[in-house]
């Protein structure tokens, strides 16, 4: 599955695509929200590993705004819960991702991004 | 006791494109179970399984960090990737499948960010053409052809591995007799200063089979 938590690590590795290739650019995306256990030391662990500006704005193109524009330096109980959803719930399962950089196409089908690349592209 | 995933909506067609979990696959398990406190203690907040087939590992390591833990996978061949999405649901453990070669769209965001990473990789010596043909074909025969000593897909993860690994990240590998643990934990120590430890082996037909822990 694509949730946006893993949109967040997904990166354009095509041959010499090594600057402005990420975040990846969803397009005609369809989304499913699922219910996920809210863990709270793992949201609030896993906040450091995160890209704050491209989460926001993927979160932005599938519609969900309840993330403010900068990281809290206070981090209560109600924005873990939003950020938990953002990262966890939302499912991506169809659409594209494409690289703001080189425009490459990565597909996602049955909730499966295909990340591979033809051999041409490979660096 | 963490319980064997449930696989039984892997049906016979599936696994003639699917890596069927076999003697190789197990022993990954007990090794990760052997360790399922220590990987807990550890809290680790990211996991990765390379080549993850059935799904079969993944999913049991999801069992044991239920929802501390991020567990992403990723297959080169796209019935895997999706045997292991399915493996997931069916065993309520949440999977982040991916199709991938190796790590290559993971690289640059979790570079040293990996916790935990796990590969049962195409262990098998063959001839380099067959890699290339089965690497390229993304087919089930990327299962188990592995080139020179088995080696050949092992060693270009072994070389990712600085990068990849967190401070405090493990990495467990299973490899067999032909590929030369002794050398391979030798070439990790002197290249990259990663201590390891044959943590499992034995003996499974024609197969001696190793679980290797790295860690830093
Ligand atoms: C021995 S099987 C292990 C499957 C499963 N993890 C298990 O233990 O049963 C090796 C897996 O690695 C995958 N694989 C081979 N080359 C790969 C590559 N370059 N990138 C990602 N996966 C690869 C194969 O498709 C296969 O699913
Ligand atoms: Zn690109």
């Amino acid at each position: 599955m694509v949730r946006l938590i893993t949109h967040n690590l997904l990166a354009c590795h095509a041959k010499g695509c090594t600057s402005n290739n990420f975040p990846l650019k969803l397009q005609d995306v369809a989304i499913e929200v699922r219910e996920a256990e809210f863990n709270p030391d793992f949201v609030r662990g896993f906040l450091p590993r995160l890209e704050w500006k491209a989460l926001v704005q993927a979160a932005r193109e599938l519609g969900d705004t309840s993330l403010p524009e900068e990281m809290p330096e206070m981090v209560d109980d109600g924005f873990l819960k939003n950020l938990h959803h953002v990262l966890l719930e939302i499912h991506i399962d169809e659409g594209a991702m494409i690289c703001p950089n080189c425009g490459h196409t990565y597909p996602i089908s049955n909730g499966i991004p295909n990340m591979l690349l033809a051999e041409h592209e490979i660096g | 006791m963490i319980p064997t995933p449930d696989l039984s909506h892997l049906k016979r067609a599936d696994y003639e494109h699917v890596y069927e979990p076999a003697e190789d696959t197990f022993i990954l398990l007990d090794a990760l179970e052997e360790d399922a406190s220590a990987l807990l203690e550890a809290k680790p907040l990211v996991c990765l399984e390379i080549g993850s087939g059935s799904g079969c590992v993944s999913s049991f390591v999801g069992s044991i960090l239920g929802s501390s833990c991020l567990c992403i996978s990723t297959d080169i061949n796209h019935h895997a990737a999706l045997a292991t999405l399915r493996t997931g649901s069916q065993n309520k453990t949440a999977i982040d499948s991916v199709i991938a070669n190796l790590t290559s769209p993971l690289r640059t965001r979790l570079r040293h960010n990996i916790d935990l990473l796990v590969f049962n990789p195409p262990y098998v010596p063959t001839v380099d053409e067959e890699v290339c043909d089965a690497q390229g074909g993304r087919n089930i025969e990327g299962s188990w052809a592995g080139g020179k000593d088995g080696m050949q897909v092992t060693d270009m993860v072994l070389d990712q591995l600085d990068d990849l690994l967190s401070p405090q990240g493990r990495f467990y590998l299973v490899a067999v007799k032909e590929n030369d643990v002794p050398g391979i934990q030798g070439r990790m120590l002197n290249r990259y200063g990663f201590q390891s430890e044959v943590v499992l082996q034995r003996r499974a037909g024609r197969e001696h089979l190793y679980v290797v822990r790295f860690v830093r």
